[in-house]
């Protein structure tokens, strides 16, 4: 087809003739102007794949504003959603087709390099008749230069089409391009028509019905005039499925703990796990509470945690920065704790919206003093589930404030996962009002694990005055240097404890070889598909993923020994070797690089960058490449 | 444990008796002549007349001299950070309806690293006792300015007096939203302390009760004189407030009636400036307390809990 003539294809085939192009998997993008509902109509695509037995992932594209500017390159706001034949676990590299509801948004997204040549471009056509002869300059200017740079742009007439059966097309043009995509990728209709039920449940039957009038008109359009037809076989599962996003999973996760307070200070990314609790939380018996600053919002969750209620803070990078000074109290005085950190791109209010890894040395080493505690990572959105559970079990066990973190790409990507089955032993239990054992101190430190056992408000005979200063195992105000080293001890030794319960990571990939990437947190469905990638052209790379970084899993120094390399690939800053000024004695390691260095001895290389975007299989292909070469 | 035996003829006995050394813990280590030593004296025997069980008693303070007030208490306690016993004591109310509060805190923990949660707290307004040690200055850290030390205080941040005027924590308080107690009393009239702070602790909500303090090492000057002067404090009179002993409240030189339910005539009392107020300057016993919403839906079984968890998730089945 000439790319240059006019792309709207004419329906010469006739209905349900057109060849239908069997792929294994597809990355879909839809792009607007904020408050156009494209993430709506990519949800919905998502949704409609995952009960028709794809794979999913779906991950928002968030403009830093609100209403940034219409037609704005940087205000692209949107969604991209990946499905296929397989399960899926990352969102992939490069778009196969976009629907930009403007050409200008496209600018902000092929500077993040989202598209490559040959990616189709479904464009709104409306703008090439604007009343506004600059509009139409810059949407001419616009569809030239994604010709001339190899992109299959399609110019459609979303507008037009609308207007046939809304007045207003700015509310339905979305569920219109939903029945677009539905003829494209061959959806189900009548999920399709259902998921409309579902998605305008609390609105009238007329909005429902227009928009599924919109829906099926979009789907005709498509029949009649576009020669993309796609099939993607369904995968094999046999487990009920539940899909949401990794901040409704955090959300789910604290219900399912039977944590019973949530104190929280709004901030992006975290917030919308604290929306999602607050609908809901009251039916299992929690409240969430908004606090008025971070530091109120974590003393107000010690205080509830010292009094017995099991107590979750949650938020993002400069809320984390404000706890400081209670996180050191929780480890002194040992008050069990889940911080929930959902990292964005720092330091500073750095990038609100994007993703980023970097706060794990903040929560490992972030405070003054000697500061001790759990810090682990969710690499799945099922985990964003699993790992409140764990931290809250963890907390209480080791009488400590554990850290969880999670970042914006889990927070708002989406993708099924195994649907939990309930197990009671996941609550916490009631607290313990009993008289407490006579002879039992506050802090009765195990000289062999370091941990002791405390008593909550309530319990007679428990009565302690929980400080930050040094103290005894009275909890009295120790002056005594020896208690101080003592207790020192004590808090420390209580995760080497924790370490002899911890297994060694598995190893994807052969248990030796040239290479081994290390990865954390969200990067682990990149990291694996990577690997795949490099092992089918015959590289010798394996990957490991730790979920605990402090204390780490253990066998770290044996399973690195095995490898000719070993790097971590991360989305936190490091410099590069032969960038101006750096040397192997200045340069900067990626944070977990850095903790691996420090712990096993190893040369320990890294890549990682802060173009705040979730990490792609192609990146992780090429940097394993580059380190092979 | 109170209540009638189920012959209604036999005098109810209470099972445990609590005496004054069941509240008491360690000697104080406040200086001679602090004005610690006192407000720690009432607040024993308030908890005694009121028979408060120890353990179902939480002491929260901040950081500062007054803030190791908990250390000497035999009920629960909690001493935090400098500035932080609001969002502390709040965490441990909200869920905790049980348990008997009280919140000690300095001029400094207060009105200036605190006063954030200061507005809060007062906002909340979950009961609680809350005493404000003010001696107008920082003592644990050696005598600097604190935002209540009168224009001109000569410390070691200001060695040529302060400049800037400080805060009225009456009137401050009295000016958030939702505040439904304030009164204020001293440490050297024991019968008014101790009456005042048993209102406190009557009160259905957040008490805040200043206390005008002595501090005789960094401050000798400021209240040394009007200790020892009757003159001093003005005694505030209203069959709605504090309840003192006719024959001590006579012993008051100075009297004024003033309505506690009265915001505006409060804040006027306030203002008073050529001696101490000393009284309830202002009730609301009818404001929304946050307590009442933490405490709303405890005690789920996790039975239920477990039932509605399965029910949300079904949401997200596929
Ligand atoms: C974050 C922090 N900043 C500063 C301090 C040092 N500090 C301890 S107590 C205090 C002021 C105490 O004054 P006040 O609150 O009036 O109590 P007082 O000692 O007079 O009873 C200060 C500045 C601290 N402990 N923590």
């Amino acid at each position: 087809m000439d790319k240059h003539t006019l792309d709207v294809l004419d329906s010469s085939n006739g209905h349900g003739t057109k060849q239908r192009n069997k792929i294994d998997q597809a990355i879909v993008e839809i792009v607007s102007d904020s408050g156009e509902g494209a993430q709506k109509c990519g949800q919905s695509l998502g949704q409609i794949s995952a009960k028709m037995g794809n794979g999913v992932w779906t991950v928002e594209i968030i403009p830093a504003e609100i209403q940034p500017p219409a037609r704005s390159r940087e205000g692209a706001s949107g969604i991209r959603v990946r499905f296929g034949a397989k399960k899926i676990t990352n969102m992939g590299d490069h778009a196969g087709l976009v629907v930009a509801l403007n050409e200008q948004v496209l600018y902000g997204r092929l500077r993040q390099n989202a598209y490559k040549e040959g990616t189709v471009l479904l464009i709104e056509n409306k703008w090439a008749t604007d009343e506004n002869p600059e509009i139409r300059r810059q949407y001419a200017e616009a569809l030239t230069e994604f010709r001339s740079e190899g992109f299959d742009v399609r110019e459609i007439p979303m507008e037009t089409e609308c207007l046939k059966l809304v007045m207003d097309a700015r509310k339905g043009k979305n569920m219109w391009v939903l029945g677009l995509l539905c003829y494209i990728y061959d959806r189900d209709m009548e999920l399709a028509e259902k998921q409309i039920h579902l998605t305008f449940r609390k609105k009238s039957q007329q909005v429902i019905d227009v928009n599924i009038n919109l829906l099926r008109a979009g789907y005709q359009w498509a029949e009649d005039h576009l020669d993309v037809h796609y099939e993607i076989p369904p995968m094999k599962v046999t487990d009920d499925q539940e899909v949401m996003n990794g901040n409704e999973a955090l959300s789910l996760g604290i219900m399912a703990a039977g944590i019973e307070l949530c104190s929280m200070y709004p901030i992006t990314p975290a917030t919308s796990a604290s929306h999602h609790l607050a609908e809901h939380f009251e039916k299992v018996g929690g409240v969430v509470h908004q606090a008025e600053d971070e530091i109120a919002a974590i003393g107000f969750a010690v205080g509830a945690s010292y009094a017995g209620k099991t107590a979750v803070t949650i938020t993002s990078g400069p809320g984390i920065a404000l706890k400081t000074e209670f996180i050191g109290l929780a480890v002194m005085a040992e008050v069990p704790l889940v911080i929930i950190d959902v990292q964005r791109g720092g330091p500073s209010t750095g990038l609100p919206t994007k993703v980023e890894q970097s706060d794990l040395t903040a929560a490992i080493m972030g405070q003054t003093g000697d500061v001790p505690k759990i810090v682990i990572a969710a690499a799945t959105i099922e985990e964003c589930f699993h790992f409140v559970i764990l931290a809250r079990k963890l907390a209480e066990a080791f009488r400590t404030p554990v850290f969880l973190l999670s970042d914006a790409n889990l927070a708002t990507g989406v993708q099924p996962f195994k649907r939990p089955q309930i197990n009671r032993d996941w609550f916490s239990l009631p607290i313990d009002q009993s008289a407490w054992k006579e002879g039992i101190r506050a802090f009765d430190w195990s000289p062999e694990t370091g941990i002791s056992k405390r008593p909550i408000p309530g319990q007679r005979g428990g009565m302690y005055t929980l400080t930050g200063l040094a103290h005894d195992e009275n909890s009295k105000v120790a002056y005594d240097p020896e208690i101080n080293q003592r207790s020192s001890e004590a808090r420390s030794r209580k995760f080497a404890a924790f370490q002899k319960t911890l297994k060694p990571p598995t190893i994807h990939g052969d248990p030796e070889g040239d290479l081994l990437i290390v990865g954390w947190g969200s990067t682990l469905g990149a990291i694996d598909e990577g690997v795949e990638m490099a092992r089918d052209q015959g590289l010798k790379v394996s990957s490991i993923h730790l979920r605990f970084l402090f204390p780490f899993e253990p066998g770290l120094a044996d399973l690195f020994a095995r490898f000719k390399k070993v790097m971590t690939i991360e989305i936190n800053y490091s410099d590069t070797l032969g960038d101006p000024m750096i040397t192997p004695e200045n340069r900067r390691y990626s944070q977990l690089a850095w903790q691996l260095r420090a712990r096993t001895l190893v040369d320990i290389e890294c890549a990682g960058n802060v173009y705040g975007q979730p990490l792609g299989p192609g990146q992780v292909l090429e940097i394993i490449k580059k380190q092979l070469a | 444990m109170f209540g009638l035996k189920a012959d209604a003829c036999s005098i109810p006995m209470p099972e445990v008796y609590y005496g004054l050394d069941d509240y008491a813990k360690s000697t104080a280590r406040w200086c001679p002549g602090c004005g610690g030593h006192s407000i720690l004296a009432a607040v024993h025997k308030v908890c005694k007349d009121k028979q408060y069980p120890p353990e179902k008693t939480v002491c929260v303070s901040g950081i500062g001299c007054s803030s190791r007030f908990p250390h000497y208490m035999g009920t629960y306690g909690f001493h935090g950070l400098h500035g932080r016993a609001f969002p502390v004591a709040c965490g441990v109310k909200f869920r905790r309806p049980d348990l008997h509060l009280f919140v000690i805190t300095g001029d400094g923990d207060c009105c200036s690293i605190g006063a954030g949660h200061w507005v809060h707290a007062i906002r909340y307004n979950m009961k609680m006792v809350v005493l404000l040690f003010d001696n107008g200055i920082y003592g644990l850290t050696k005598k600097q300015t604190s935002p209540t030390s009168a224009l001109g205080t000569h410390s070691n941040t200001h060695p040529h007096g302060s400049v800037v005027p400080p805060i009225n924590p009456l009137q401050t308080t009295l000016g958030f939203s939702n505040v439904s107690f304030v009164a204020q009393t001293t440490d050297w009239h024991p019968a008014h302390l101790q009456a005042t702070i048993r209102k406190a602790a009557d009160h259905p909500g957040l008490a805040f009760v200043r206390i005008v303090q002595r501090c005789p090492m960094f401050m000798k000057d400021l209240y040394g004189d009007m200790s020892a002067d009757p003159n001093s404090l003005i005694l505030l009179n209203h069959e709605k407030g504090i309840d003192l002993d006719p024959a001590i409240a006579k012993s008051f030189k100075r009297n004024l009636d003033h309505d506690p339910s009265d915001l505006g005539a409060a804040r006027e009392v306030a203002e008073i400036h050529d001696g101490i107020p000393v009284g309830l300057l202002y009730q609301n016993t009818e404001n929304m307390r946050y307590d009442d919403y933490g405490a709303h839906n405890l005690g789920m079984s996790i039975d239920d809990k477990s039932k509605a968890l399965d029910a949300l998730l079904d949401r997200y089945a596929i």
